[in-house]
């Protein structure tokens, strides 16, 4: 790849991984929320 | 599936090291999901929420809503990675992001699968098991049975496949009662009346399209009269559907009144498109009007649903 490509690659793979961590982030209160309302 | 080559933009995925470099940013996947497609099923889904006699707990009904909506999604992203071979040759979908070269197909179909059974799963332990096994049927029915059964099929695809699509509101009343009664039969009848003149009516001026991907739509299988006949037909069909709630004591005055004139507009609409004899696309105006009309429709007529479950109850 050239640098070009490296970077865009390289940018590419940070969103990916944030959108994948707000999911995996939202994923836990959501389960969190149904334990406590469920419990409730 | 046939594989298509890849273009340009995304030439350097034939060197094997940049091929290993997936080059999918967020809005890709998101796009995988059919975002506008969604718009509609979640407001589908959530005016049967808010229609259903009884209560939910809002925390539960947006977690409803959200595995509806990531549901529908997953279901979106399953035919993407199926049709992306139709898809490449279509000048609407070409860009995208299978065909175009950004998501790989084994990727997409990872995250569809993912999505679909987070989504039911999700679904089962929020509200329950009948609310997610009509949100896994749904799914299933939209990519099984639409995408890989009758789309390349038979002409009737888009009328037995627009089943799937009539699920939501179903699903979303599912969740607060627990059980299927009468009035979100008709909820589901309502769209899958109006699913065949929507999208014949979008068929109609991108018959070209249609006919280049080989896709068997009823423009290109029996021609533009026979089906801005059947645009006519089924707008006839749903008029009378469309007022049961209000005949049959479910729902009042006010739904039956929004249901008859936005049923006369949408027949006044087909009507028009039956009397035109257009074959260039610039000249199908009238089809045009009813696409766009009948999103208003169904927006409309499903929010009469819960304004008349809320002003008059």
């Amino acid at each position: 790849m050239t640098p070009a490509e490296t970077a865009v690659f390289l940018a590419k793979r940070k969103s990916r991984s944030l959108a994948l961590g707000l999911l995996l982030g939202t994923l836990a209160l959501l389960f969190f929320g149904i334990t406590v309302v469920r419990m409730v | 599936m046939t594989t298509t080559a890849l273009p340009k933009s995304v030439s350097h995925l034939a060197d094997p090291v940049a091929a290993a470099a997936s080059f999918a940013g967020w809005r890709d996947y998101f796009a995988l999901l059919k975002p506008r497609v969604m718009t509609l099923v979640v407001f589908t889904a959530a005016c049967g929420l808010f229609a259903a006699p009884g209560h939910v707990n809002p925390f539960l009904g947006f977690v409803a809503i959200l595995c509806i909506a990531v549901g529908a999604g997953a279901a979106g992203a399953l035919n993407q990675w199926y049709e992306a071979d139709i898809d490449a040759v279509m000048k609407r979908t070409a860009n995208r992001p299978i065909p175009a070269g950004r998501v790989s197909p084994e990727e997409a179909l990872a995250f569809a699968v993912a999505l679909a059974g987070g989504s039911v799963m999700v679904m089962e332990l929020a509200i329950g098991w009948l609310a997610a096994t009509l949100l896994l049927g749904s799914i299933l029915f939209y990519a099984v049975v639409y995408t890989v059964w009758l789309k390349r099929r038979t002409p009737q695809n888009i009328v037995i496949g627009g089943l799937a699509g009539a699920f939501p509101p179903m699903i979303g009343w599912a969740a607060v009662t627990g059980d299927v009664t009468l009035m979100p039969v008709i909820l589901v009848a309502i769209i899958f009346l109006w699913t065949p003149p929507h999208f014949w009516a979008l068929a109609l001026f991108m018959e070209a399209d249609y006919s280049k991907a080989g896709v068997p739509m009823l423009p290109v299988t029996h021609g533009l009269k026979a089906t801005r006949t059947q645009v006519l037909l089924y707008s006839l069909a749903l008029v009378p559907v469309s007022v049961l709630p209000w005949a049959l004591g479910l729902a009042g005055w006010l739904y039956g009144t929004i249901a008859l004139a936005l049923g006369g507009l949408f027949v006044a609409q087909a009507w028009g498109v039956s009397r035109n004899t257009a074959t260039a696309t610039k000249d199908m105006v009238p089809e045009k009007k009813l696409f766009r009309f009948s999103l208003l429709y169904l927006f409309l007529i499903f929010a009469a649903v819960v304004a008349d479950h809320w002003i008059l109850a």
